[in-house]
């Protein structure tokens, strides 16, 4: 794929995620506390944890879309409020979408391309080529490419919406359980996929749930439980220890 | 037959039409923004609360403008749509429910407002429309209006979607969301204003959601949506301001029957969707 990092990695100079001491609270509850998270290009890192534990929250956070009530987080030491550009592609849970709005699976997928366009560019051949690859990558291209989002099957959707993450060709993905509604193979495929882009120095940051698919997708993992149980490379992460106090503390106490 | 023709003749009629063709033109075209962001009950709410507004600056100023009626409704729908959120906050209170409070209070207080500004036909002008005793400079506001907000939307097509269709991911990408609505907000307020003359203050929802509705059932493609809205509003009422002078009918309220009519009508012959899917699951 092009338009991969952009920068060189040769002098060991990598971009870097950062977040220090981030604390999110909705109302007055506090929903994560005192986050702090190091990752860089090139990796995939997955968030784990029990339902409600703030990895859709964290993810949001990364993305700039919901208030921190203190910390930071910087991408390649820029505020990532700031990462505006197209340096960040977020994939969310799609439980907002209207579907029946009017509009096919590659409309769709173009929609991936506005940080190259913005509001006037013209649609070009690199951004035809970018939806096309982005299609085929997800096995959405063909006739399912002229459908209607509302005709979709949920795993067909999901397939839709990631591809329209892919086609953005950004730096950092920020996926919000990736895998939810796909079947056997199409997992699969997901995963090989994300092996490559990370290959191609992008970071990949995803919320899962499948412990035994974890260490085969992904370099590092965070357990979270509203604040950091552990984080660092899988092998040394994913321990029954680790897990056990990630799925069974009480958030209250 | 030659009724008509005499009447069609006279300049006031003629200005009634080509009135209606803009209104409608623009009413229909941004009902696909409100078809699209489900927004219409919250948009009921929104033309009910201009009424006070516009009242107020005729009030204050002795004189309708249509820049003061612009000022006016939207300081007006301003104030209840944050009124309502403010109070929705925290409280017991759903904001769907306070919302229905202050907008149907706005409009008591507006139509208590009227009884110091207009008297009897000029009443039903302000609450059912009067387009046909639009003058010359209206015809130029209306023609404004429709310029500007197809203009302003085509230019804007691009952000405005990915805004309607999914915000998060929109604001991501560098998408200027809030300025993107505030703009189809502005949209919005521009048409219902231009409907109010139409229509009036209690039909004018009406303009602005059916023809986008219509629309949709034939096509799944955005911007036929629009030009489609567009003409399907324009040709209503069109349509309706010949029907209300040859049968006798007031204007405002015979251009929403004819759409309610064409809505009708269509959910009934429209492929995929309406009436033909609801049989065919009920039969399965």
């Amino acid at each position: 794929m092009s338009n991969s990092c952009a920068h060189s990695h040769d002098d060991g100079q990598t971009h870097n995620l950062r977040v220090n001491d981030l604390n999110v609270a909705y109302r007055k509850e506090l929903v994560l506390k005192d986050i702090s998270l190091q990752a860089h290009c090139g990796r995939c890192l997955a968030l784990v944890g029990p339902n409600g534990a703030g990895k859709s929250t964290l993810l949001k956070a990364i993305s700039g879309l919901v208030k921190r009530r203190s910390g930071s987080i910087t991408w390649s030491a820029k505020d990532s409020l700031k990462c505006r550009d197209g340096e960040f592609a977020y994939l969310p849970q799609h439980d907002e979408v209207n579907w029946n709005f009017p509009i096919t699976v590659r409309g769709v997928v173009e929609m991936g391309r506005y940080p190259q366009l913005g509001a006037f560019k013209k649609f070009g051949e690199d951004d035809r080529a970018a939806v096309q690859q982005a299609l085929e990558l997800m096995e959405m291209d063909g006739d399912l490419a002229r459908r209607q989002i509302s005709e979709l099957s949920g795993g067909q959707k999901q397939r839709a919406f990631i591809a329209r993450a892919v086609a953005q060709q950004a730096h950092v993905l920020l996926l919000d359980e990736p895998f939810t509604g796909l079947d056997h193979d199409h997992s699969a495929n997901l995963s090989r996929l994300l092996r490559s882009l990370a290959s191609e120095n992008r970071l990949v940051v995803a919320s899962h749930h499948d412990l035994g698919t974890l260490t085969n997708i992904f370099d590092d993992v965070m357990i979270l439980n509203r604040e950091v149980i552990a984080s660092g490379a899988c092998s040394d992460v994913i321990t029954k220890e680790n897990l056990g106090r990630a799925f069974t503390r009480d958030v209250n106490e | 037959m030659s009724e008509l023709a005499d009447i069609i003749s006279m300049p006031f009629f003629r200005r009634a039409l080509v009135a209606a063709a803009l209104i409608g033109f623009t009413n229909g075209f941004v009902s696909g923004f409100v078809l699209l962001r489900r927004s219409a009950l919250s948009l009921g709410a929104l033309s009910h609360t201009m009424l006070p507004g516009i009242v107020l600056v005729v009030l204050v100023t002795g004189a309708l403008t249509q820049a003061g009626a612009f000022i006016g409704s939207m300081i007006a729908a301003l104030m209840v749509g944050l009124g309502s959120m403010i109070v929705s906050r925290g409280n017991k209170i759903p904001q769907g429910t306070a919302l229905a409070i202050f907008y149907t209070t706005a409009f008591a207080l507006g139509m208590v407002m009227l009884e110091y500004v207009a008297t009897g036909e000029d009443l039903e002008g302000w609450l059912f429309g009067s387009i046909l005793s639009v003058g010359d400079t209206d015809l130029y506001v209306f023609f404004g209006i429709a310029a500007v907000t197809l203009l302003g939307s085509t230019l804007f097509m691009r952000p405005l979607l990915l805004t309607l269709f999914e915000p998060n991911v929109a604001v991501v990408q560098g998408v200027p969301v809030k300025l993107v609505n505030y703009f189809l907000f502005t949209l919005m307020v521009m048409a219902l204003m231009a409907s109010f003359q139409a229509v009036g203050a209690v039909l004018s929802i009406g303009l602005l959601v059916v023809p986008g509705a219509i629309v949709a059932m034939f096509t799944n493609s955005t911007r036929w949506l629009f030009r489609g809205g567009g003409l399907v509003g324009s040709i209503c009422a069109v349509i309706a301001v010949l029907l209300s002078v040859l049968l006798n009918i007031p204007t405002g309220p015979a251009i929403v029957v004819v759409l309610g009519g064409l809505f009708l009508i269509s959910y009934i012959i429209s492929p995929g969707s309406g009436l033909r899917k609801a049989l065919a699951t009920q039969g399965s």
